[in-house]
Protein backbone atom coordinates (compact mmCIF):
# COMPACT_ATOMS: atom_id res chain seq x y z
CA UNK A 1 0.00 0.00 0.00
CA UNK A 2 1.33 3.03 -0.85
CA UNK A 3 1.67 6.15 1.68
CA UNK A 4 1.96 10.07 0.98
CA UNK A 5 2.25 12.86 3.90
CA UNK A 6 2.63 16.48 4.35
CA UNK A 7 2.70 18.89 6.88
CA UNK A 8 2.86 22.34 6.89
CA UNK A 9 4.87 24.37 9.33
CA UNK A 10 5.24 27.83 10.39
CA UNK A 11 8.03 28.83 7.27
CA UNK A 12 8.03 25.44 5.66
CA UNK A 13 6.53 22.08 4.34
CA UNK A 14 7.61 18.96 5.29
CA UNK A 15 6.83 15.70 2.90
CA UNK A 16 7.58 12.20 3.25
CA UNK A 17 6.72 9.17 0.63
CA UNK A 18 7.02 5.67 0.72
CA UNK A 19 9.55 4.42 -1.77
CA UNK A 20 8.28 0.88 -2.60
CA UNK A 21 6.87 -0.51 -6.14
CA UNK A 22 4.91 -2.93 -6.15
CA UNK A 23 2.72 -4.94 -7.80
CA UNK A 24 0.07 -7.14 -5.82
CA UNK A 25 2.67 -9.19 -3.60
CA UNK A 26 5.13 -8.90 -5.15
CA UNK A 27 7.57 -5.52 -4.18
CA UNK A 28 9.83 -4.79 -6.97
CA UNK A 29 11.51 -2.14 -5.71
CA UNK A 30 12.62 -0.23 -2.59
CA UNK A 31 14.37 2.68 -3.83
CA UNK A 32 11.26 4.71 -5.80
CA UNK A 33 10.86 8.01 -5.55
CA UNK A 34 7.43 9.12 -5.75
CA UNK A 35 7.91 12.75 -5.67
CA UNK A 36 8.06 14.99 -8.74
CA UNK A 37 9.86 18.85 -8.59
CA UNK A 38 7.50 20.89 -10.22
CA UNK A 39 9.82 24.08 -10.29
CA UNK A 40 12.28 25.12 -7.18
CA UNK A 41 9.76 25.55 -4.82
CA UNK A 42 7.48 22.89 -6.03
CA UNK A 43 7.28 18.97 -5.20
CA UNK A 44 3.90 16.93 -6.02
CA UNK A 45 3.63 13.36 -4.50
CA UNK A 46 1.74 11.18 -6.41
CA UNK A 47 0.20 7.43 -5.91
CA UNK A 48 -2.38 5.64 -7.68
CA UNK A 49 -2.33 3.53 -11.08
CA UNK A 50 0.55 2.28 -12.54
CA UNK A 51 1.77 4.28 -15.24
CA UNK A 52 -1.08 6.99 -14.45
CA UNK A 53 0.98 8.13 -11.99
CA UNK A 54 4.52 9.30 -13.65
CA UNK A 55 2.32 9.99 -16.87
CA UNK A 56 0.68 12.58 -15.07
CA UNK A 57 2.90 13.61 -12.66
CA UNK A 58 5.21 14.55 -15.64
CA UNK A 59 3.27 15.83 -17.71
CA UNK A 60 2.34 18.62 -14.77
CA UNK A 61 5.60 19.00 -14.91
CA UNK A 62 6.76 19.94 -18.50
CA UNK A 63 3.71 22.32 -18.27
CA UNK A 64 5.09 23.91 -15.05
CA UNK A 65 8.19 24.33 -16.99
CA UNK A 66 7.26 25.93 -20.07
CA UNK A 67 4.91 28.59 -18.08
CA UNK A 68 8.18 29.42 -16.80
CA UNK A 69 9.50 29.88 -20.06
CA UNK A 70 6.93 31.74 -21.34
CA UNK A 71 6.94 34.12 -18.74
CA UNK A 72 10.21 34.57 -16.81
CA UNK A 73 8.62 33.36 -13.46
CA UNK A 74 7.60 30.11 -11.88
CA UNK A 75 3.60 29.29 -11.18
CA UNK A 76 3.28 30.27 -7.49
CA UNK A 77 1.65 26.32 -5.50
CA UNK A 78 -1.49 27.89 -5.75
CA UNK A 79 -2.04 28.51 -9.31
CA UNK A 80 0.36 24.68 -9.90
CA UNK A 81 -2.31 23.26 -7.51
CA UNK A 82 -5.33 24.47 -9.63
CA UNK A 83 -3.88 23.65 -12.93
CA UNK A 84 -3.07 20.57 -11.74
CA UNK A 85 -6.64 19.67 -10.09
CA UNK A 86 -8.27 21.39 -14.03
CA UNK A 87 -6.40 18.80 -15.98
CA UNK A 88 -7.61 15.76 -13.34
CA UNK A 89 -11.26 16.97 -13.94
CA UNK A 90 -10.68 17.39 -17.45
CA UNK A 91 -10.11 14.10 -17.80
CA UNK A 92 -11.95 12.88 -15.08
CA UNK A 93 -15.51 12.60 -17.49
CA UNK A 94 -13.28 11.37 -20.36
CA UNK A 95 -12.64 7.91 -21.52
CA UNK A 96 -9.22 7.90 -20.13
CA UNK A 97 -9.22 9.32 -16.22
CA UNK A 98 -6.19 9.58 -14.38
CA UNK A 99 -6.81 7.44 -11.22
CA UNK A 100 -3.77 9.53 -9.45
CA UNK A 101 -4.11 10.55 -5.93
CA UNK A 102 -1.66 13.86 -4.98
CA UNK A 103 -0.11 15.83 -2.50
CA UNK A 104 1.35 19.18 -3.60
CA UNK A 105 3.87 21.01 -1.49
CA UNK A 106 4.95 24.12 -1.95
CA UNK A 107 6.65 27.74 -0.75
CA UNK A 108 5.14 31.41 -2.29
CA UNK A 109 7.39 33.98 -1.91
CA UNK A 110 4.15 36.51 -0.48
CA UNK A 111 2.00 33.73 0.39
CA UNK A 112 4.38 31.27 2.47
CA UNK A 113 3.93 27.62 2.75
CA UNK A 114 1.38 25.58 1.48
CA UNK A 115 0.40 22.37 1.38
CA UNK A 116 -2.28 20.66 -1.49
CA UNK A 117 -4.37 17.67 -0.95
CA UNK A 118 -6.14 16.72 -3.91
CA UNK A 119 -7.57 12.84 -5.40
CA UNK A 120 -8.35 11.02 -8.20
CA UNK A 121 -12.27 12.62 -8.27
CA UNK A 122 -10.39 15.70 -8.29
CA UNK A 123 -11.13 17.27 -5.35
CA UNK A 124 -8.91 20.22 -4.09
CA UNK A 125 -8.03 20.97 -0.30
CA UNK A 126 -5.57 22.97 1.07
CA UNK A 127 -4.46 21.40 4.18
CA UNK A 128 -2.46 22.27 8.02
CA UNK A 129 -1.64 18.38 7.33
CA UNK A 130 -2.68 15.78 4.76
CA UNK A 131 -1.89 12.18 3.68
CA UNK A 132 -2.61 9.43 1.15
CA UNK A 133 -3.12 5.78 2.36
CA UNK A 134 -3.04 3.38 5.01
CA UNK A 135 -0.63 4.34 7.87
CA UNK A 136 -0.77 0.77 9.20
CA UNK A 137 1.43 -0.56 6.49
CA UNK A 138 3.93 1.51 7.52
CA UNK A 139 5.59 -1.44 9.23
CA UNK A 140 6.20 -3.03 6.20
CA UNK A 141 7.47 -0.68 3.86
CA UNK A 142 11.51 -0.71 4.10
CA UNK A 143 12.33 3.36 4.07
CA UNK A 144 10.39 6.81 3.52
CA UNK A 145 12.11 9.30 1.35
CA UNK A 146 11.81 13.00 3.36
CA UNK A 147 11.94 16.23 2.02
CA UNK A 148 11.76 20.06 3.13
CA UNK A 149 10.42 23.07 1.25
CA UNK A 150 11.27 26.46 2.37
CA UNK A 151 12.52 29.67 1.31
CA UNK A 152 15.74 28.75 0.01
CA UNK A 153 14.18 25.59 -1.74
CA UNK A 154 13.58 21.70 -1.44
CA UNK A 155 15.81 19.93 0.78
CA UNK A 156 16.47 16.87 0.72
CA UNK A 157 16.25 14.88 4.46
CA UNK A 158 17.87 11.46 5.64
CA UNK A 159 15.83 8.55 4.45
CA UNK A 160 13.28 7.16 7.07
CA UNK A 161 13.67 3.86 8.27
CA UNK A 162 10.78 2.15 9.79
CA UNK A 163 10.49 -1.37 10.71
CA UNK A 164 11.72 -4.61 12.18
CA UNK A 165 16.05 -4.22 10.51
CA UNK B 1 7.10 46.66 -35.51
CA UNK B 2 10.14 46.04 -37.58
CA UNK B 3 13.50 44.74 -35.36
CA UNK B 4 16.62 46.56 -37.94
CA UNK B 5 18.93 46.15 -34.89
CA UNK B 6 22.26 44.19 -35.10
CA UNK B 7 22.90 41.33 -33.09
CA UNK B 8 26.29 39.34 -32.64
CA UNK B 9 27.11 35.39 -31.81
CA UNK B 10 29.66 34.15 -29.91
CA UNK B 11 30.75 30.52 -29.30
CA UNK B 12 33.63 30.08 -26.69
CA UNK B 13 34.96 26.89 -25.39
CA UNK B 14 33.28 26.92 -22.32
CA UNK B 15 30.73 29.82 -22.77
CA UNK B 16 28.45 31.34 -25.60
CA UNK B 17 27.57 34.98 -26.05
CA UNK B 18 24.48 36.58 -27.66
CA UNK B 19 24.93 40.62 -28.19
CA UNK B 20 22.67 42.86 -29.50
CA UNK B 21 21.76 46.19 -29.80
CA UNK B 22 19.29 48.03 -27.82
CA UNK B 23 17.47 50.50 -29.71
CA UNK B 24 16.94 53.73 -27.77
CA UNK B 25 13.03 53.26 -27.10
CA UNK B 26 10.60 56.75 -27.06
CA UNK B 27 10.76 59.01 -24.05
CA UNK B 28 7.62 57.85 -22.09
CA UNK B 29 7.96 54.03 -23.67
CA UNK B 30 9.20 51.33 -21.02
CA UNK B 31 12.34 50.06 -22.09
CA UNK B 32 12.03 46.43 -20.64
CA UNK B 33 9.11 45.80 -22.50
CA UNK B 34 11.47 45.27 -25.58
CA UNK B 35 13.00 41.77 -25.10
CA UNK B 36 15.21 40.44 -28.28
CA UNK B 37 16.97 37.66 -26.15
CA UNK B 38 14.39 35.02 -25.29
CA UNK B 39 15.30 31.54 -23.37
CA UNK B 40 13.62 28.93 -25.01
CA UNK B 41 14.74 26.30 -22.47
CA UNK B 42 17.16 26.40 -19.22
CA UNK B 43 20.46 26.01 -21.65
CA UNK B 44 19.36 27.03 -24.77
CA UNK B 45 18.17 30.63 -25.81
CA UNK B 46 17.78 32.97 -29.18
CA UNK B 47 18.30 36.54 -30.35
CA UNK B 48 16.32 37.19 -33.63
CA UNK B 49 15.91 40.28 -36.09
CA UNK B 50 12.86 40.97 -38.01
CA UNK B 51 9.20 40.64 -37.31
CA UNK B 52 8.85 40.75 -33.34
CA UNK B 53 5.19 39.29 -33.92
CA UNK B 54 6.34 36.31 -35.86
CA UNK B 55 9.43 36.27 -33.71
CA UNK B 56 6.71 35.30 -30.48
CA UNK B 57 5.18 32.78 -32.38
CA UNK B 58 8.12 31.02 -33.47
CA UNK B 59 9.43 31.23 -29.93
CA UNK B 60 6.43 30.28 -28.49
CA UNK B 61 6.18 27.34 -30.59
CA UNK B 62 9.97 26.34 -29.96
CA UNK B 63 9.17 26.57 -26.21
CA UNK B 64 6.79 24.07 -26.10
CA UNK B 65 8.81 21.61 -28.26
CA UNK B 66 11.55 22.01 -25.50
CA UNK B 67 9.17 20.37 -23.07
CA UNK B 68 7.49 18.21 -25.00
CA UNK B 69 11.29 17.02 -26.32
CA UNK B 70 11.88 16.34 -22.06
CA UNK B 71 8.17 14.54 -21.66
CA UNK B 72 9.09 11.98 -24.50
CA UNK B 73 12.31 11.00 -24.71
CA UNK B 74 13.44 12.44 -20.85
CA UNK B 75 16.68 14.12 -22.20
CA UNK B 76 16.58 18.50 -22.95
CA UNK B 77 16.98 19.41 -26.63
CA UNK B 78 20.19 19.47 -28.33
CA UNK B 79 20.84 23.08 -30.15
CA UNK B 80 21.37 21.38 -33.22
CA UNK B 81 17.71 19.64 -32.77
CA UNK B 82 15.61 22.62 -31.73
CA UNK B 83 17.18 25.01 -34.54
CA UNK B 84 16.36 22.17 -37.04
CA UNK B 85 12.65 22.50 -35.01
CA UNK B 86 12.47 25.87 -35.91
CA UNK B 87 14.19 25.88 -39.66
CA UNK B 88 11.70 23.27 -40.28
CA UNK B 89 8.84 25.74 -39.37
CA UNK B 90 9.98 28.09 -40.97
CA UNK B 91 10.29 26.18 -44.37
CA UNK B 92 6.88 24.93 -44.38
CA UNK B 93 5.59 28.74 -44.51
CA UNK B 94 7.30 28.75 -47.63
CA UNK B 95 5.85 26.27 -49.16
CA UNK B 96 2.35 26.65 -48.14
CA UNK B 97 -0.53 28.00 -50.27
CA UNK B 98 -1.69 31.17 -48.68
CA UNK B 99 0.63 32.11 -45.88
CA UNK B 100 3.05 34.16 -45.97
CA UNK B 101 7.36 33.26 -44.36
CA UNK B 102 8.38 34.19 -40.81
CA UNK B 103 9.91 37.20 -40.96
CA UNK B 104 13.16 36.73 -38.69
CA UNK B 105 16.22 35.38 -38.26
CA UNK B 106 17.50 33.84 -35.58
CA UNK B 107 20.65 33.37 -33.57
CA UNK B 108 20.60 29.95 -31.37
CA UNK B 109 22.70 29.72 -28.41
CA UNK B 110 23.38 26.42 -26.36
CA UNK B 111 25.00 23.96 -24.78
CA UNK B 112 24.33 20.07 -25.72
CA UNK B 113 23.85 17.63 -22.86
CA UNK B 114 27.18 16.53 -23.69
CA UNK B 115 28.26 19.91 -23.01
CA UNK B 116 29.48 20.94 -26.61
CA UNK B 117 28.38 24.72 -26.70
CA UNK B 118 26.85 25.40 -29.96
CA UNK B 119 25.78 28.75 -32.20
CA UNK B 120 23.42 28.28 -35.40
CA UNK B 121 21.48 30.82 -37.53
CA UNK B 122 18.97 30.47 -39.23
CA UNK B 123 16.97 32.57 -41.71
CA UNK B 124 12.83 32.68 -43.05
CA UNK B 125 14.01 30.42 -45.66
CA UNK B 126 13.97 27.89 -43.37
CA UNK B 127 18.10 27.02 -43.79
CA UNK B 128 20.44 26.75 -40.81
CA UNK B 129 24.08 26.56 -40.77
CA UNK B 130 26.24 26.41 -37.33
CA UNK B 131 28.69 28.85 -36.75
CA UNK B 132 31.70 29.99 -34.27
CA UNK B 133 30.72 33.36 -34.61
CA UNK B 134 28.06 35.63 -36.69
CA UNK B 135 26.33 38.74 -36.90
CA UNK B 136 23.14 38.88 -38.47
CA UNK B 137 20.95 42.68 -38.78
CA UNK B 138 22.41 45.72 -40.18
CA UNK B 139 26.03 46.55 -40.89
CA UNK B 140 25.89 42.39 -40.72
CA UNK B 141 29.14 41.76 -43.22
CA UNK B 142 31.65 44.68 -41.89
CA UNK B 143 31.27 43.01 -37.95
CA UNK B 144 31.59 39.13 -39.93
CA UNK B 145 34.39 40.25 -41.43
CA UNK B 146 36.18 41.82 -38.00
CA UNK B 147 35.39 38.37 -36.41
CA UNK B 148 36.98 36.70 -39.22
CA UNK B 149 39.75 38.78 -38.24
CA UNK B 150 39.70 38.44 -34.63
CA UNK B 151 38.10 35.35 -33.58
CA UNK B 152 41.01 33.19 -32.28
CA UNK B 153 41.57 30.61 -30.06
CA UNK B 154 42.99 33.20 -27.75
CA UNK B 155 40.61 35.53 -28.53
CA UNK B 156 38.36 32.61 -26.64
CA UNK B 157 40.33 31.19 -24.44
CA UNK B 158 38.41 32.43 -20.97
CA UNK B 159 34.99 33.40 -20.80
CA UNK B 160 35.76 36.97 -20.40
CA UNK B 161 37.64 37.56 -23.47
CA UNK B 162 34.92 35.74 -25.45
CA UNK B 163 32.11 38.34 -23.70
CA UNK B 164 34.46 40.80 -24.67
CA UNK B 165 34.61 39.81 -28.34
CA UNK B 166 31.16 40.27 -28.67
CA UNK B 167 31.11 44.09 -27.22
CA UNK B 168 34.09 44.67 -29.52
CA UNK B 169 32.13 43.40 -32.40
CA UNK B 170 28.91 45.29 -30.77
CA UNK B 171 31.00 48.60 -30.53
CA UNK B 172 31.72 48.48 -34.74
CA UNK B 173 28.13 48.96 -35.12
CA UNK B 174 26.64 50.84 -32.18
CA UNK B 175 26.71 54.44 -32.13
CA UNK B 176 26.89 55.39 -28.32
CA UNK B 177 28.59 52.90 -26.57
CA UNK B 178 27.68 50.56 -23.47
CA UNK B 179 24.02 51.99 -22.65
CA UNK B 180 22.71 50.35 -26.21
CA UNK B 181 24.48 46.96 -25.51
CA UNK B 182 22.02 44.01 -24.35
CA UNK B 183 24.32 41.09 -23.86
CA UNK B 184 23.38 37.58 -22.68
CA UNK B 185 25.69 34.56 -21.56
CA UNK B 186 24.93 30.89 -21.09
CA UNK B 187 27.94 28.98 -19.13
CA UNK B 188 28.04 25.51 -19.19
CA UNK B 189 25.66 23.95 -17.07
CA UNK B 190 24.38 27.75 -15.49
CA UNK B 191 21.13 29.26 -16.90
CA UNK B 192 20.57 31.78 -19.10
CA UNK B 193 22.28 35.37 -17.65
CA UNK B 194 21.58 38.68 -18.51
CA UNK B 195 24.52 40.56 -17.95
CA UNK B 196 23.43 44.79 -15.95
CA UNK B 197 24.52 47.76 -17.94
CA UNK B 198 26.92 48.39 -14.92
CA UNK B 199 28.87 44.84 -15.91
CA UNK B 200 28.77 46.17 -19.74
CA UNK B 201 30.10 49.73 -18.82
CA UNK B 202 32.71 48.15 -16.96
CA UNK B 203 34.02 45.49 -19.51
CA UNK B 204 33.40 48.44 -22.16
CA UNK B 205 36.06 50.27 -19.89
CA UNK B 206 38.20 47.55 -19.60
CA UNK B 207 38.10 47.38 -24.26
CA UNK B 208 38.79 51.32 -24.20
CA UNK B 209 41.44 50.63 -22.22
CA UNK B 210 43.21 48.00 -23.73
CA UNK B 211 42.74 50.01 -26.91
CA UNK B 212 44.27 52.90 -25.64
CA UNK B 213 47.51 50.67 -24.46
CA UNK B 214 47.65 48.86 -27.97
CA UNK B 215 47.98 52.12 -29.49
CA UNK B 216 50.85 53.75 -26.93
CA UNK B 217 52.78 50.21 -28.02
CA UNK B 218 52.29 51.06 -31.38
CA UNK B 219 53.55 54.48 -30.78
CA UNK B 220 56.35 53.37 -29.18
CA UNK B 221 57.36 50.32 -31.62
CA UNK B 222 57.45 53.55 -34.34
CA UNK B 223 59.41 55.54 -32.59
CA UNK B 224 62.27 53.14 -31.76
Amino acid sequence: MEYLIGIQGPDFVLVAADNVAASSIIQMKHDYDKMFKLSEKILLLCVGEAGDTVQFAEYIQKNVQLYKMRNGYELSPAAAANFTRKNLADYLRSRTPYHVNLLLAGYDDTDGPGLFYMDYLSSLAKAPFAAHGYGRFILNLPSFTVRLIDKEGIHDLEKLTLGAK
Amino acid sequence: RLVCSFHVGIRGKDIVVLGVEKKSVAKLQEERTVRKICALDEHVCMAFAGLTADARIVINRARVECQSHRLTVEDPVTVEYITRYIATLKQRYTQSNGRRPFGISALIVGFDYDGTPRLYQTDPSGTYHAWKANAIGRSAKTVREFLEKNYTDEAIAGDNEAIKLAIKALLEVVQSGGKNIELAVIRRNQPLKILESKEIETLVAEIEKEKEEEAEKKKQKKST
